[in-house]
């Protein structure tokens, strides 16, 4: 700090922005690593230890990481294997192998995948030469000759685990599992998975080779933490490199300043109701840094609140107000359809017929469609998944008799109702009465 | 030694020759001088006598068992064949464990005098395939190229490779050549296919007479032949093997009377039949006629049994990496040095020095090191003479290594003393190009030795190739078919265990294996004997074995193949041999066929041909078979549509030839009874047995006997770990990672890990805690407000309903409802559906598919009591 107070470097604002922008937006979506991953210290320590002794002692072990989604599973996981690999002895000698669930659907493309990452003889280049069965034979003939103090330890890294676990006949977990379970070359299966029913999905021999180490990730975040949080990542770096930008930006989120701003409480303690990962919060924080320029060189609350507003808008409602006055009109007689018959779905003609009705009865404003352009209305509707047809098999039914239901909330309608602009009186006042 | 008769799918004619003389008149059996046997549609006829050396149709074509004929007998109708017969082993019919007794890896050629009893030695005299040319035990092996010659060294009795008794191989008929009076080498320093250990370790063994040190290709056979040999076909073939045989025979006619005198001079004999010619071969035969003269002057060199010759080859391409003394950089023809060298053993030492050093192909470079030490005969081959040096190198494509040959050649000829025989002159016979069209049918082998010859930019068709090449292709693997499986090896060992509590901790890991397995002894001796009787008897049978997972079925029949091996190395009961698949372990469940095969003989072959090939394996008789136990393991996943692998498995034991005890092994007691067909389920049998989860003294002893006096935990603490385990599971392996965690939290609840004490209750109790504990309560705990709030909602929704499942638009209404009464902002539906599916990815909550929206349905994965009692444990 006292080095850098010396140097009193200044920038131009608009670089000292864009220097911002590329700090926190690697921060915030490119899930850069944290120093110390917070509120998770005996699980990183448990972590760090169980794989430290697999590569130093050779021990196989297997573990699960459970959390759910945003929670850090693999931040923590990649805290640890940082930490790891910045051991000298440990960084030579690790084998890690990372398999996505997502990516590797099933065993004969996870085997090459592995292979292809171990490196084994049967790779040439890129290209993973052999069949399935001989995959399998070769990746199990070389775990069962390396043995526990000569061979590299091999950490295998599953993400999205449970994934593996509708692999047919759990071949690849009861293979890996098994070689742990065994005086083999030492492997360490790591499991990420947010599913808290993991072990349910496992074969029972599956289960039992599996050590049953589970690290959970479960925040226990207070609000106060969570806010100190938020200021800690929006904070700027000590090495920033101009030195009066960096105690202007700090100094624009402290506490006072958050406090003072009853509203932005309120939005943030909204977030933290919602929902505590961080994912979300990034999501927030980078809304808000996006409004930060070179004219406006700081994140003012009035940012984050509207941020917050973008963020809690109601989608479907936002749909809604790009709907014409036919479709809305729509909309509405399914939702009077919707309160008589307490939400049994309804067909076209009902529709049309509620609709014909309030157009005999009360519309001034609104001329009269013809059927036609009503049909294209409602299967705009449908296309916009407002509503949904209820029978699987369109093809029989004649159009106008299909079955369907509302996806929409009777608030979702009157809320949209009332931002609709110039909604002629007569259909709010239709959609607002009791019966059509 | 590929694809004999039996590929063709010919039709065998056999028909015995000579005059039939009364055998055994009890049992009117007949003696025949010889068998005539001839292939349909091919008028070629090979004859068989008494003395040759023989093939015998076996289960693999690839290899057919090799026997040496004693005697041909049958009845007086002449319709039954029969043969007595000395048998040979190949490597690959040497149980699996005890190949290592060897102590050098095998020669592919190699064979081995079998002086075991369990044979029968009598066989059907059609099932004979051809004779085989075959080489006593005192010559070094050759190039693995020369696929039509044997090499008999040790001798196999079912225990241990002996040294082979040149008596045995003496006392046969006197149609056969005289044999090896004295074998030259022990068995553990003849040479290996390594090249590093090899060539010098041969070299540098004390002979009896080092200053007769020979050397001698394995040749064969007369010029004729070459032509012939290029050709594949079986016509060629027989005709060939016809020729050869009458020349072979007066070779060893002659030979015979120049042993008269010299009864020590180990000899080779060669009764090669038809077969293919390989490159090495050719040359063989190319070089046989100088063999054979400068044998006979071997012969009178050595007039003593002392004086023993040695014929063999040191026809060794020799890998080069170094410069020559003439500073010839590369030679593309390795002479092949069939030179009858008599060394001063100096000389011998000094060129094993330079062999060892410089693994050189380049014979000339050793040449010319031994110049001043090469004794009495440096004997060239014709091809050594400078009268055809282009019919010599028609590979090289250089003219300066041709004219280095030249000059080598030379060389050794003024060297020559005793030049012999210059043969024939006929060299141009030898034509590598068209043995380059020939290539392309050679064996697999073949193929590989060219292609690291092709690499190396040298040819060297002519000699006897040898194993170093085939090694080079090993180390090398440009294909991965060859690559061996391995895990990289570390480079800092890993750290031993330090203190108490992590040698605790490596003995208890799963993985180690206990010194016995205890608990189990009932179970351990009824499949001992099971598999003992069966395997005394030589007969086949089939277990089955049930129990939960972690009842140490699998380490139990480990136990049992570990004592009985050791049985058998005693000499208790015969060998057997064990191979174990896991159905786990493979992709297909035909893939078991393919798993059995590869560990019986190391075949690789496709699912079909291994289900062909192990059939015939197990119903054909065969002598000189021994038991197979066969541990299936997960026997559940074999299960097909069809049945056909299980039945296969439990069919083959039941073959009268078979001698296989199949023992299988899976978790639920009545799995014949639920999935197999009723005639699998028959042939599995009654033989079963059920392994009981573990009481919790039995884990207790588990644990207690694992750390093995190693005082890590308090007693109540390991009764503790052992009584949950017990009442949850009676899963072993349960229980020893429950105790292995333990040791980490004692660990770490000190500060020093050095002052660690013993594992007490509490530690035990925090082990249980985090591995028994459900983690849903935490969960719901530790969710978010409106996770929360969502969670009351759906039970509030499933009481006013009654039913315990509701749509997210049901619940979503009670969620607002509830939001109002806590005071809270109500969120937008897009919020609670996230909430929803936040709840839904933990599992907390069951959902259907998300495109349903607002209508999906939702259920708890808890029970609503728990989800109460963790709200209700947060909001006070």
């Amino acid at each position: 700090m006292s080095k850098r107070k010396v140097k009193e470097t200044h920038m131009p604002v608009g670089e000292c922005i864009s220097q911002v922008q590329m700090i926190l937006r690697e921060r915030f979506c490119h899930q850069r690593l944290p120093e110390k991953p917070v509120g998770m210290e005996s699980q990183h320590k448990h972590l760090l230890e169980l794989l430290r002794r697999t590569a130093v002692h050779g021990e196989s072990n297997s573990v699960l990481i459970v959390g759910p989604r945003g929670s850090g599973k693999t931040m923590l996981l990649n805290c640890v294997l940082r930490e790891l690999l910045e051991v000298k002895d440990v960084n030579k000698n690790v084998l890690p192998v990372h398999l996505n669930g997502l990516l590797q659907t099933d065993d004969r493309i996870a085997l090459k995948e592995i292979t292809r990452q171990l490196n084994l003889e049967n790779v040439v280049g890129d290209k993973v030469f052999g069949s399935f069965a001989e995959n399998l034979a070769f990746l199990l003939e070389a775990l069962k000759k390396g043995d526990r103090s000569s061979s590299r330890p091999v950490l295998f890294i599953l993400d999205e685990f449970d994934l593996f676990a509708h692999h047919k006949n759990q071949t690849l977990l009861y293979n890996l599992l098994d070689v742990s379970q065994s005086a083999q070359a030492p492997v360490a299966v790591i499991g990420l998975t947010c599913r808290l029913d993991v072990l349910e999905l496992l074969e029972k021999r599956v289960k039992s080779r599996f050590s049953h180490r589970q690290i959970h990730l479960l925040s226990s975040l207070s609000f106060i933490q969570y806010l100190d949080n938020v200021r800690s990542q929006l904070s700027l770096p000590q090495d920033f490199p101009d030195t009066n930008f960096y105690d202007e930006w700090n100094d624009g989120i402290k506490v006072r300043h958050f406090s003072s701003y009853p509203q932005l409480v309120d939005v943030l303690q909204r977030h933290y109701n919602s929902s505590k990962d961080f994912r979300s919060l990034h999501l927030l924080l980078m809304l808000a840094l996006s409004r930060v320029s070179a004219s406006k060189p700081a994140i003012k609350p009035t940012d984050l609140l509207e941020a917050s507003r973008v963020c809690m808008v109601d989608s479907k409602a936002n749909i809604l107000h790009g709907l014409s006055i036919l479709e809305l009109c729509l909309i509405i007689a399914m939702k009077h359809l919707n309160d008589i018959y307490e939400g049994e779905p309804f067909n076209f003609q009902m529709v049309h017929n509620e609709f014909k009705k309030f157009l005999q009865r009360k519309s001034h404003s609104i001329h009269n469609f013809d059927k036609p352009v009503v049909i294209k209305a409602f299967e705009h509707l449908q296309q916009l998944e407002l509503i949904k047809s209820m029978d699987s098999s369109t093809a029989k039914i004649q159009k106008e008799y299909q079955l369907m239901k509302l996806l929409l909330d009777h608030s979702q309608i009157m809320e949209a109702l009332q931002k609709y602009p110039q909604c002629p009186t007569d259909v709010k006042q239709w959609a607002m009465s009791a019966f059509g | 030694m590929v694809r004999y008769f039996t590929r063709l799918r010919m039709r065998r004619i056999y028909k015995w020759g000579g005059r039939p003389y009364i055998f055994d008149r009890k049992l009117k059996s007949y003696g025949f001088e010889y068998l005539n046997m001839s292939v349909e549609g091919q008028e070629a006829v090979t004859t068989v006598t008494p003395g040759q050396y023989i093939l015998i149709e076996g289960n693999d074509d690839e290899y057919p068992f090799v026997a040496k004929l004693l005697k041909f007998f049958g009845d007086e109708s002449h319709k039954q064949k029969k043969a007595l017969v000395q048998w040979f082993l190949r490597l690959s019919e040497v149980p699996q464990n005890k190949k290592l007794l060897l102590g050098r890896s095998p020669h592919p050629q190699e064979i081995f005098y079998y002086l075991g009893r369990a044979c029968d030695n009598e066989i059907n005299a059609e099932s004979i395939l051809g004779t085989v040319q075959h080489v006593p035990e005192d010559t070094p092996f050759p190039e693995p190229g020369t696929k039509d010659t044997l090499y008999v060294k040790l001798s196999w009795d079912t225990k241990a490779f002996n040294v082979l008794d040149p008596v045995l191989m003496q006392d046969t008929p006197a149609s056969t050549p005289p044999k090896p009076a004295l074998p030259l080498f022990p068995p553990c320093a003849s040479p290996t296919a390594t090249p590093v250990s090899r060539g010098p370790v041969r070299r540098a063994l004390p002979t009896p007479d080092p200053t007769v040190m020979r050397r001698a290709g394995s040749v064969s056979d007369t010029r004729a032949t070459m032509s012939a040999g290029k050709r594949s076909t079986l016509e060629a073939e027989s005709i060939h093997s016809a020729s050869k045989l009458s020349a072979s025979k007066i070779l060893s006619a002659k030979r015979r009377g120049s042993a008269a005198d010299t009864p020590g001079v180990r000899k080779k004999l060669q009764l090669s039949p038809g077969k293919k010619m390989t490159r090495a071969d050719v040359l063989c035969e190319l070089l046989d006629e100088e063999m054979e003269s400068e044998k006979v002057i071997s012969l009178k060199l050595s007039s003593s049994v002392s004086h023993s010759l040695q014929h063999g080859c040191s026809l060794s391409p020799m890998r080069s990496g170094c410069k020559t003394p003439n500073g010839q950089r590369r030679f593309p023809w390795k002479l092949s040095s069939i030179s009858l060298d008599r060394l001063s053993p100096t000389a011998l030492g000094e060129q094993d020095l330079s062999r060892a050093t410089t693994p050189s192909r380049r014979k000339e470079s050793a040449m010319a090191i031994r110049k001043p030490a090469l004794g009495v005969l440096a004997e060239e081959d014709s091809e050594d003479s400078p009268m055809q040096p282009i019919a010599l190198t028609p590979r090289s494509k250089r003219k300066s290594a041709q004219l280095v040959s030249l000059r080598i050649r030379k060389q050794l000829n003024l060297l020559d003393n005793t030049q012999k025989l210059i043969s024939d002159g006929d060299d141009d016979c030898f034509v590598p190009s068209k043995k380059d069209l020939q290539s392309s049918s050679d064996s697999e082998e073949e193929t590989m030795v060219r292609k690291t010859r092709g690499r190396n930019g040298k040819a060297s068709a002519r000699t006897p190739c040898k194993t170093p090449s085939k090694k080079v292709c090993m180390v090398t693997p440009s294909t991965p078919r060859h690559a061996t499986p391995s895990i990289p090896s570390r480079t800092v060992p890993a750290r031993q265990p330090g203190n108490i509590l992590e040698e605790a901790r490596a003995r208890l890991h799963v993985s180690s294996v206990p010194e016995s397995l205890p608990c189990r002894e009932q179970e351990f001796q009824d499949i001992y004997n099971f598999v003992e009787s069966k395997v005394m008897d030589g007969t086949g049978g089939c277990m089955y074995i049930s129990g939960v997972p972690g009842t140490g079925k699998t380490a139990t029949i480990h136990e049992v193949i570990r004592c009985l091996q050791h049985a058998s190395d005693m000499d208790e009961i015969p060998t057997f041999r064990f191979i174990e698949i896991n159905g786990m372990k493979m992709t297909d469940p035909h893939q078991a066929y393919v798993q059995i095969l590869q560990k019986l003989t190391d075949q690789k072959v496709t699912a079909d041909h291994a289900a062909a090939l192990l059939e015939k394996r197990f119903s054909n008789p065969a002598p000189k078979k021994e038991t197979t136990v066969l541990l299936v393991d997960e026997l559940d996943l074999l299960w097909t549509r069809k049945q056909n692998v299980m039945y296969n498995l439990f069919d083959w034991p039941t073959r009268r030839h078979a001698r296989l005890v199949v023992l299988t092994i899976a978790n639920t007691m009545d799995l014949p009874e639920r999935i197999m067909i009723n005639r699998v389920a028959s042939r599995l049998g009654l033989t079963r047995m059920s392994f009981q989860p573990y009481s919790f003294k039995q884990l207790q002893q588990i644990i207690t006997s694992r750390l093995n006096k190693v005082k890590a935990f308090e007693e109540d603490a390991l009764q503790l770990v052992s009584r949950k385990v017990a009442a949850l599971s009676g899963d072993a392996r349960r229980c020893l990672d429950i105790c292995r965690r333990a040791t980490e939290i004692c660990e770490h609840s000190t500060s020093h890990p050095s002052s660690a004490g013993l594992v007490r209750m509490n530690h035990v109790m925090e082990a249980l805690d985090e591995m028994f504990s459900s983690s849903y309560i935490t969960a719901i705990r530790c969710a978010s407000l409106q996770e929360q709030l969502f969670l009351r909602a759906v039970i509030a929704e499933f009481r006013r309903l009654g039913l315990e499942e509701a749509t997210f638009q049901q619940v979503f209404v009670q969620h607002r409802a509830l939001s109002r009464v806590e005071g809270l902002q109500p969120i937008s539906v897009s919020e609670g559906l996230a909430v929803c599916q936040r709840l839904g990815a933990c599992r907390l909550l069951l959902l259907e598919a998300s495109r349903l929206d607002m209508l999906q349905r939702v259920r708890l994965n808890v029970s609503q009591d728990d989800v109460l009692y963790a709200l209700k444990a947060v909001r006070d």
